[in-house]
């Protein structure tokens, strides 16, 4: 099955996940430490890695490949965990780098938000093993809420390497070349995909695993570990050095950056041929960009960019300089587009600079708009076929699975608040990011605002309190986002005196990206048992008096606590525990 | 040249969507082509509408079919075949449908005859079959349509890989103890309409059943 494909032998050439080579990589990198919070589009790396784990545990001779039998893959030597939040997967997977070990920690672009603050001081200080970032972004929020974040943007924000793979071959080979330049500079690397790499497949040519071997030891150093002042801007001196000499040594002369003369006889032509327009791209925007020059039959140079940051600047003034004009293909925001200008005014201030004017900044791209802005750059004439449709079906919202236990919880809100004579306009619905989120859609209807994790009690306890208590609100909170970011919310609204009604809707697992366990499972990434860490434990450690654990399935019970809580002075918490219909 | 053959896969969550595209791209490979495909994880996975894309070819760039690109459309539920029309033209396009209909919440639902006339105007043929209902009937299996239009449309030439290649992609990608069933369907799917099928007008065969 795919995801143990990743563990076939060198040489041969599978068909991936871009996630999925991204694992690949890190095993032939020798990896010896993962963490990750789920999140799509990142999701299969944790995932892989997760099966992995739980293979060398079992051992199971059946679900073991061919050419890996259970001694081999304990062989790999390689420690996994799911951990309660991406910040934290970034902390414990900089301890292990600090101790030595190449570690890779993986989380979608929320997640980098969450990470960010433990980020920018890591960057600082650097590492002693390789560091691995992946994050993966969603440009059309295909399979997120929230927002259409660019995290490029923390590149520039933490002064992060980062690379920009277009293909699973590439997301597998950037994921090396990372480890490398992580552990030769001391410094984190990301790793940035989007939502058409990280979910893309295609072929990718294995190479050897590596068993990592380091013996994780953090041996003590106060000048590289402790971000103190004075010290501390030192190491903002000597950050900006270490990108600089990134720049000069790798960015510039790394092949990853490179010009493609597409369907060129060969390179010595187009120089001749002084060309007037050129191409420069990144990311999955790559793959759109020569499409749309095939499609045309053009002979065009294009400037893959795999290096986000730090460019190569004098790469790129060299790819300019004899151009009138040059199209920058990008998703979201103009990031390079902004970088070529500057670097225009210095070697070709008359160039025209094409970018956003033809490609979009919201959504993600298609190669139809590529291949019109490209059509457009070459003044070749191409004319999409316009689309006259008559039948138009109404989208498809995903829905709750059938049995799924979420319905009880609606359901029962539903006859509470009748039974209250309330109607659903009268109660605030808070919603978070999980399955529960559904609530949203219909028939159900009960989610009156969405943001991120851990952010749903905050904003209720700021409505009651705006509200001078006058608005009830009922939030929901996922197992796993409890864990995840919970907590603290929670604790301020009963340190403040708040009262919303706040229902934990805690089906045993991370259901939407994949069943991942959480701390409130007997069972952790790797495998091991564990004991659970009850949720109602520490709802009450954090002084909720009002606290009841319910199986929804019994309805009357259930509304008959919503209908006491609703109306109580205090915070109140309804843990509503009935388990995902596909844990066992 | 030789030109890229790009296949939209459309349907809802929970249809063997993904293994679909896993199976097609893995007989790509066999073949020895470059092949790409898209899929989306999370939230669509959920009852929602899903659509994958499957390229193959001598070289392929982008993972996605470009509008009106497609060759073939496989439309596991009828109604999202209209949603698959943005990649249909009438020069290159074979739309095949499974006649099943899952109804939307808030939306009538559309009649096969009207989903089919409009089809035909982005394609240059619309082939329904019910194949969720052969299915139920013969395997008591309905979710293995997808594997039933596959045994279809390669039996028919309706996608350029050999019938062995696609076979040895069943076994890679399917697991074991699925495997038999899965074949059962996919021979199913070979012998529908079998006898004449490809000297039919266009007509006949589109209407069928």
């Amino acid at each position: 099955m795919s995801s143990i494909k990743i563990l076939e032998k060198k040489g041969t050439k599978e068909i991936l996940l871009g996630n999925e080579a991204i694992v690949r990589g890190a095993l032939e990198s020798g990896v010896q430490f993962v963490s990750t919070y789920p999140g799509t589009p990142a999701s299969e790396i944790g995932n892989t890695f997760w099966k992995i784990s739980n293979l060398k545990l079992s051992g199971s001779p059946k679900s073991a490949p061919r050419i890996w039998g259970r001694s081999q893959i304990s062989n790999l030597n390689l420690y996994f965990e799911f951990s309660t939040n991406e910040k934290v997967a970034l902390e414990v997977a900089a301890g292990a780098a600090f101790s030595g070990q190449r570690a890779l920690v993986a989380m979608k672009h929320f997640g980098l938000n969450v990470a960010s603050d433990f980020l920018m001081p890591l960057v600082y200080s650097g590492v002693r093993g390789g560091l691995v970032i992946v994050v993966a972004d969603d440009p059309g929020c295909s399979s997120s809420a929230q927002s259409e974040q660019d995290s490029r943007a923390y590149s520039y924000l933490a002064h992060i390497p980062t690379l920009t793979p277009a293909t699973p071959q590439e997301c597998k080979d950037f994921v090396k070349f990372a480890f490398e330049i992580s552990e030769k500079y001391k410094i984190p690397v990301m790793i940035r995909t989007t939502t058409r790499v990280a979910l893309q497949t295609g072929p990718v040519k294995l190479g050897k695993i590596t068993r990592g071997q380091r013996k994780g030891k953090f041996v003590k150093d106060v000048n590289k570990f402790v971000t103190m002042p004075p010290r501390v801007l030192e190491m903002h001196e000597e950050l900006l050095d270490k990108i600089e000499k990134i720049r000069k040594e790798v960015s510039e002369k790394s092949n990853i950056n490179k010009i493609q003369n597409s369907n060129a006889k060969s390179k010595t032509k187009i120089k001749t041929q002084n060309p007037k327009a050129g191409i420069i791209a990144s990311g999955v925007s790559y793959l759109y960009a020569m499409e749309a020059v095939k499609e045309l039959g053009l002979e065009i140079p294009v400037l893959k960019l795999g290096f986000f940051y730090p460019s190569p600047a004098n790469k790129i003034k060299k790819f300019i300089k004899p151009l009138k004009k040059v199209l920058i293909v990008e998703e979201l925001e103009p990031y390079i587009e902004r970088e070529v200008k500057r670097l225009a005014k210095d070697v070709n201030c008359k160039l025209e600079v094409i970018g956003k004017d033809l490609i979009p900044e919201v959504d993600e791209l298609h190669p139809e708009i590529v291949l019109q802005a490209v059509a457009k750059l070459t003044n070749k004439n191409y004319q999409l076929p316009t689309a006259n449709y008559k039948l138009k079906t109404i989208n498809r919202s995903p829905q709750l699975c059938p049995g799924c236990p979420y319905w009880l919880v609606f359901s029962g809100i539903k006859t509470a608040l009748k039974e209250m004579n309330l109607s659903e306009k009268d109660v605030v619905f808070g919603g978070e990011i999980g399955c529960y989120m559904l609530a949203g859609v219909p028939p159900h209807f009960l989610q009156d605002y969405l943001y991120c994790m851990g952010s749903d009690v905050g904003i209720a306890h700021g409505i009651k309190k705006a509200s001078k208590n006058k608005q009830k609100i009922i939030a929901f909170v996922g197992d796993s986002s409890f864990f995840h970011a919970g907590i603290p919310a929670l604790i301020n609204a009963v340190h403040n005196k708040s009262n919303p009604l706040i229902i934990i809707m805690d089906n045993g697992t991370t259901a939407m990206t994949g069943h991942q366990p959480h701390p409130g499972i007997a069972r952790t990434g790797m495998g091991e048992k564990v004991p659970k860490i009850k949720i109602e434990d520490i709802v009450r450690a954090c002084g909720v008096k009002n606290l009841k654990v319910i199986d929804q399935g019994n309805q009357k019970e259930f509304v008959k606590t919503i209908k006491e809580f609703l109306n109580k002075k205090e915070v109140s918490v309804i843990i509503a525990q009935r388990p995902c219909i596909f844990v066992k | 040249m030789e030109k890229d053959f790009n296949i939209i896969i459309s349907g809802v969550g929970g249809q063997g969507i993904i293994t679909l595209t896993r199976i097609l791209s893995e007989a790509a490979l066999i073949e020895k082509k470059d092949v790409k495909t898209s899929e989306l994880h999370g939230l669509s996975q959920r009852g929602g509408s899903v659509e994958t894309h499957i390229r193959f070819g001598k070289e392929v760039y982008s993972p996605l079919v470009r509008q009106a690109g497609a060759d073939l459309i496989i439309s596991l539920e009828a109604q999202e075949a209209l949603k698959s029309c943005y990649y249909g033209s009438r020069k290159r396009t074979v739309f095949l449908v499974n006649e099943f209909v899952k109804p939307i919440f808030g939306s009538t639902t559309i009649p096969l005859q009207k989903i089919k006339k409009e089809l035909e105007k982005f394609s240059k043929k619309v082939i329904l079959i019910p194949a969720t209902r052969i299915l139920k009937e013969k395997l008591n299996n309905p979710i293995l349509a997808g594997i039933y239009l596959l045994g279809y449309a390669n039996c028919k030439k309706l996608i350029p890989l050999k019938e062995r290649s696609v076979s040895k992609a069943l076994e890679k990608v399917i697991p074991k103890e699925y495997l038999s069933i899965n074949k059962q369907a996919f021979n199913l799917g070979k012998k529908y309409e079998s006898c004449d099928c490809s000297s039919r007008s266009r007509d006949s065969d589109a209407s069928s059943n």
